[in-house]
């Protein structure tokens, strides 16, 4: 009897087992790669590298796709800071993070949020960042020079010399050229002058926190929450030694514990600060500060109290 | 005419049959995901990252089915002899070759124009969902329609290369086509660099042959105003205009080509 090889569907072999086959070929790889993962680690360079070492020769590679591949590198930059801080601190290694932001605003120089979020990341102090605001400073002049118009950026070199590096006279230069950019705030200018004459007080810190803070990005507004909390503090421990400086100068020594204090000064009880822990007092000088337990510590730069 | 467009539609109907419709749905899966996966990975830049992503892969998608339809329009006919039946009927070769161009063509339009729909209906979700800070941190409207502007010119430098991709297809193997058109789109993204040959060469018969080549070679670069459109910087109607034009002409001279050389080719 001859073969009958039929094209009539109806004839055509049942391809349940292959689907059945394919299911379970596919779950059994599956399970494979479980297995697999567990006694092997993909390969990590012992130092990371990039390879390509220029943005733009990358610029020129992506064949007018350059946005695309700048967000790549903005995805990969934002990851590698975050992946870095979750390390334990001494493992924390951020060399690649000014290189990375380099690429992206080499690919892309209008990426608005790779200078500022970027010089954010550069400046915080290690084992946060790379405590790196000469860097920042460099990223954001290059957005400035890129975007002549974009008073932000000197509004944010004006405030990693306010805040990072505490020199006021540039602060207030770079507020000063910032409030004469098209369309900048009309607080920025008297910032200027306010950092000039008072430089480091706390209301232009606060100010300038709040303004930074005033963003959909969660780490940032957390950030700015985060020191914004610790100029209260800075507040607080001003006040209490202050009134630590009155006890001293009564009983002719200085507070030894909160017990002398509250008593001493009539306090309601052992201060708390906004995360809920104690502030502490030193009982060789009398001094008091914020918990090393606490979230808050260390509190930022001695700033200058408030002038009533 | 009407030779013509029935060429074309049998073209735009063997690209629907050939699956190509199918990239309409990959865009939209791409841009569906993106938009949910890639807020939390951007800080604040999605709407920027999804513009970038959503423009560049309208013009990679048309890219792919304009080089892979487009090898093998003239060439599939050739191999399948296909062609000997058509060439029988009333129809000359240069509506034959006119008519598979307007077929593909229309293919990538439509595909575009899906694509586009896809892409606006990703961005209406974004702007209906941002919080007024959000807003505040965008560069360009979500539903900004100079976007089109941007589309407009993709679709045109989709046409240059659809053009290019065919004229190979009348006379070189599916492959050896596809590595020259292909060759020819990456040349035309470093067009520019030609152009500027001269300050980099002191040899005056170098920079002669780059500058010839400058305009000879299709030029691509100003195709694209992607950047432009996703930080609302102004595209100027000239540019816009010329470049179509150059567009037009530079498709015209390749279509002549083609005919020209199909023409002469003798299918014993």
């Amino acid at each position: 009897m001859p073969l009958a090889i039929s094209g009539a569907s109806s004839q055509r072999p049942s391809s349940r087992g292959l689907v059945i086959a394919v299911a379970g070929l596919l779950a059994l790889s599956i399970g494979v790669q479980v297995v697999r993962d567990r006694g092997w680690q993909p390969y990590q360079p012992a130092t990371p590298l990039l390879w390509f070492q220029s943005g733009n020769l990358l610029k020129r590679v992506s064949l007018g796709f350059q946005n695309v591949v700048a967000d790549t590198y903005w995805i990969r930059a934002v990851v590698y800071y975050g992946g870095k801080r979750r390390l334990p601190g001494t493992e924390r290694d951020f060399r690649l993070l000014d290189p990375l932001l380099t690429f992206v605003t080499t690919l892309d120089p209008r990426f608005k949020v790779a200078y500022r979020f970027g010089a954010i990341f550069l400046t915080e102090a290690y084992p946060d960042g790379p405590g790196r605001p000469d860097l920042a400073i460099a990223l954001l002049q290059r957005g400035l020079a890129a975007n002549p118009t974009a008073w932000e950026y000197a509004h944010d070199i004006g405030f990693v010399n306010y805040w990072w590096l505490q020199d006021y006279k540039a602060a207030a230069h770079w507020f000063e050229k910032g409030g004469q950019l098209l369309g900048a705030p009309s607080w920025l200018a008297p910032l200027a002058a306010t950092t000039l004459a008072q430089g480091g007080d706390r209301q232009s810190s606060r100010l300038l926190w709040s303004q930074l803070g005033n963003t959909d990005i969660e780490w940032i507004q957390r950030n700015a929450q985060h020191r914004l909390k610790q100029l209260d503090a800075m507040d607080v421990v001003d006040e209490l030694n202050r009134a630590a400086q009155r006890f001293t100068s009564r009983e002719g020594r200085p507070p030894r514990n909160w017990r002398d204090l509250v008593v001493g000064e009539r306090l309601r009880g052992i201060p708390l600060d906004s995360t809920g822990e104690p502030f502490e007092i030193d009982p060789a000088t009398g001094r008091v500060d914020v918990s090393r337990r606490s979230a808050l510590w260390p509190l930022p730069w001695p700033q200058r109290e408030v002038r009533p | 005419m009407r030779t013509i467009w029935i060429v074309a539609g049998a073209a735009f109907k063997e690209s629907v049959r050939d699956r190509v419709p199918y990239t309409m749905v990959m865009f939209a899966v791409l841009m569906i995901a993106a938009s949910f996966l890639i807020s939390q990975l951007t800080a604040g830049q999605d709407l920027k990252i999804i513009k970038d992503l959503g423009l560049a892969a309208m013009a990679i998608f048309g890219l792919v089915i304009a080089i892979f339809i487009g090898i093998g329009l003239v060439a599939k006919e050739v191999e399948r002899k296909s062609v000997f039946g058509l060439l029988t009927k009333p129809v000359t070769r240069a509506q034959f070759i006119l008519g598979k161009y307007l077929g593909l063509l229309t293919t990538l339009a439509v595909n575009l124009s899906v694509m586009t729909v896809a892409y606006y209906l990703v961005l209406v979700y974004m702007d209906v969902t941002a919080t007024v800070t959000m807003r505040a941190g965008w560069a360009a409207p979500a539903l900004d329609p100079r976007q089109v502007v941007a589309i407009v010119l993709i679709m045109g430098e989709l046409a240059l290369v659809t053009a290019v991709a065919l004229l190979f297809s009348t006379f070189s193997s599916p492959l050896l086509s596809a590595l020259l058109t292909l060759g020819l789109w990456v040349a035309g993204h470093f067009n520019a660099d030609l152009r500027q040959f001269e300050q980099v060469v002191d040899q005056p018969a170098v920079a002669w042959i780059a500058r010839t080549l400058y305009y000879v070679l299709p030029n691509l670069a100003p195709f694209n105003v992607r950047a432009e459109v996703v930080y609302g910087v102004p595209v100027t109607a000239s540019h816009v205009g010329f470049t179509l034009l150059y567009a037009a002409v530079y498709i015209a001279a390749l279509l002549a080509a083609a005919v020209a050389i199909f023409r002469r080719r003798d299918f014993k």
